[in-house]
């Protein structure tokens, strides 16, 4: 269910690695929590994100939840297919759903993100 | 629902359930120190009788009540058709607090879906909330919703937007990170287009403009919406006197991105100040910065049409602190008013209305005029209200007014430097001709 070349948060975003650039989106259990999703909030190319900083937001018909930025860096490209198909997120979560595209600064730090085994056992861990 | 209050028996029930001896033990979590420890310092109760003699008596307490008023500047003596009175007061729309749910309240939606589309529809935008508290508050909101749009913390106030409502948006913003700096105005009474053009720069939110303004004067909106657009800054009309829109054009048709205002002329009586109605309608593509609730029509699961709130995760009850605003209801009562108003008249009747107050006020300011000494302050085109300039302080002219009945007009000087010899004069459709040249015969005399 959950790539191995991806890291994992415990807000349920992943991140993937491909050269100095990564990709953010959110996991398969955000988008199953959240219900249909409507509408993405999404941020300026351009922007510079500081770890935990808010990249945009998912409404859904039921709620609205802030994305963070795994690790710090500029965006270089946002998923504009998403204006028109919000649900991607539920489709596609891992793959067609992503979010945004960062140049990463420092890569060290996603060492410390979860990998696929760690987020595996940290849903386990939510559902009892 | 009925209004019974609480027998002793019901009262020692509770008590017993609740495990307390008295009512005050309920209070107990309050420190002490806070805590009133005596009864509250009212009068005996009253019978009916007793009661109407009181608030007669206080009402008395009012000045100039009797008095011929010419006065606007926000709020508008308009005729109401007594339709409006009868069905708001149905029982059906009797109710504490607005009745959001779908499964009960299809009425109370629907009105609110119908006061949407006409707003829309006066604004010539392609959406509305369902109602604000007031136009000084819808404007605050306005400035907010353009600071979220644009990520931009500055915004342009024409010093023509109503006092009052520039009071309320400054202290919206107050602890907020955004400025307001305010663009004079010129001869003809409207914003000084090269005063703007100073102003503007690409930290500029929102231009915002009042039309017809304060001086009643109607401005060009879409110089201003195009002079806002320049700088990618927000166009917001602010509209007091919604009764202008059945004449002039929509504003969304001359470029404003946002309209909001004040609707209290479609069918609310002037109350002294309130409670009245706000209205906000805007591009879609604003839709989720836009503050507020929205009705929207939808099909129930046997395929009929149907009223239910929507978008509501915009909102304070949702989405907490991240909130579009902390404004949680809507003013539904004076929105059901101002539907009942608008649909009675109808197009033709809007326009009619309108008509009516624009050629009134167009004879009293000629009339006016042609009193010795007494001109029109300002050049620009008017709807119902437009100022007066007078060879002396128009303090001591209003005074020698009242003195013979008449309030004549709401004096400048008090918001505006320079301009203490000046009174803005609103002629709605109520008043006749006789009194229109009443009023100049008399401001003939005591400027004798």
């Amino acid at each position: 269910m959950y790539p191995n070349e991806f890291r994992y948060t415990k807000d349920h975003e992943w991140i993937k690695l491909e050269g100095d650039e990564a990709v953010v989106g959110i996991t398969d259990f955000a988008q199953n929590q959240l219900g249909d999703i409507i509408y993405v909030e999404l941020p300026a190319v351009g922007k510079e994100l500081a770890a935990h900083q808010a990249i945009g937001a998912v409404e859904s018909v039921k709620s609205v939840s802030d994305v963070y930025a795994p690790v710090a860096g500029v965006v270089t490209k946002v998923n504009e297919a998403l204006a028109t198909a919000a649900d991607l997120l539920n489709k596609d979560p891992h793959g067609q759903g992503w979010i945004i595209r960062i140049k990463v600064k420092d890569k060290k730090p996603l060492d410390s993100l979860f990998t696929a085994g760690d987020y595996e056992k940290f849903l386990e861990g939510l559902e009892h | 629902m009925s209004y019974l209050s609480l027998s002793d028996k019901d009262k020692a029930e509770m008590l017993a359930r609740t495990g307390a001896a008295k009512i005050d033990d309920l209070f107990c979590c309050i420190p002490e120190a806070i805590q009133l420890m005596r009864p509250l310092d009212l009068p005996p109760a009253q019978s009916e009788l007793e009661l109407v003699r009181t608030i007669d008596a206080v009402g008395r307490k009012n000045s100039y009540v009797g008095h011929l008023s010419f006065l606007g500047g926000g709020a508008y003596d308009h005729f109401i058709p007594t339709v409006v009175d009868y069905l708001s007061s149905r029982g059906e729309f009797v109710s504490p607090y607005t009745p959001y749910q779908p499964e009960v309240s299809q009425g109370t939606l629907q009105i609110i879906f119908e006061f949407q589309t006409l707003v829309c529809q006066l604004t010539g935008l392609d959406i509305a909330n369902a109602s604000l508290y007031d136009g000084s508050t819808g404007v605050a909101e306005a400035v907010l919703m353009a600071h979220r749009v644009t990520s931009r913390d500055k915004v342009v106030l024409a010093t023509s937007l109503h006092p009052q409502y520039r009071e309320v948006v400054r202290t919206y913003i107050k602890n907020l990170g955004v400025t307001a700096v305010e663009v004079g105005f010129g001869p003809e009474g409207r914003i000084d287009a090269a005063a703007l053009a100073k102003a503007l720069d690409d930290k500029t939110a929102a231009v915002v403009y009042q039309s017809p303004n304060f001086f009643g004067v109607v401005e060009d909106v879409k110089a201003l919406s195009d002079a806002a657009h320049g700088v990618k800054a927000l166009s917001v009309a602010v509209v007091a006197e919604a009764l202008s829109l059945g004449l002039l054009e929509a504003p969304g048709r001359l470029g404003a991105d946002i309209a909001t205002g004040e609707a209290q002329s479609l069918g609310l009586p002037l109350s002294f100040g309130g409670p009245y109605l706000g209205f906000m309608a805007c591009k879609k593509d604003y839709l989720r910065q836009m503050p507020g609730r929205i009705a929207g029509e939808t099909k129930d699961t046997e395929g009929r049409r149907g009223f239910v709130l929507t978008l509501a995760t915009r909102e304070q009850h949702i989405r907490r602190e991240k909130a579009t605003s902390n404004i949680c209801t809507n003013q539904a009562l004076c929105a059901l008013r101002a539907t009942i108003f608008m649909e009675t008249l109808g197009k033709q009747g809007l326009r009619e209305l309108a008509w009516q107050n624009a050629q009134k006020a167009a004879y009293a300011a000629d009339r006016l005029a042609s009193i010795r000494g007494v001109k029109k302050k300002f050049t620009g085109p008017f709807f119902n209200e437009f100022v007066i300039e007078l060879p002396q302080p128009w303090a001591k002219v209003d005074a020698g007014l009242k003195a013979q009945g008449l309030v004549g007009g709401h004096g400048l000087g008090t918001d505006y430097r320079g301009l203490e010899n000046a009174a803005l004069v609103c002629v709605t459709e109520l008043k006749t001709r006789e009194e229109i040249d009443h009023l100049v015969r008399t401001l003939e005399e005591v400027l004798r």
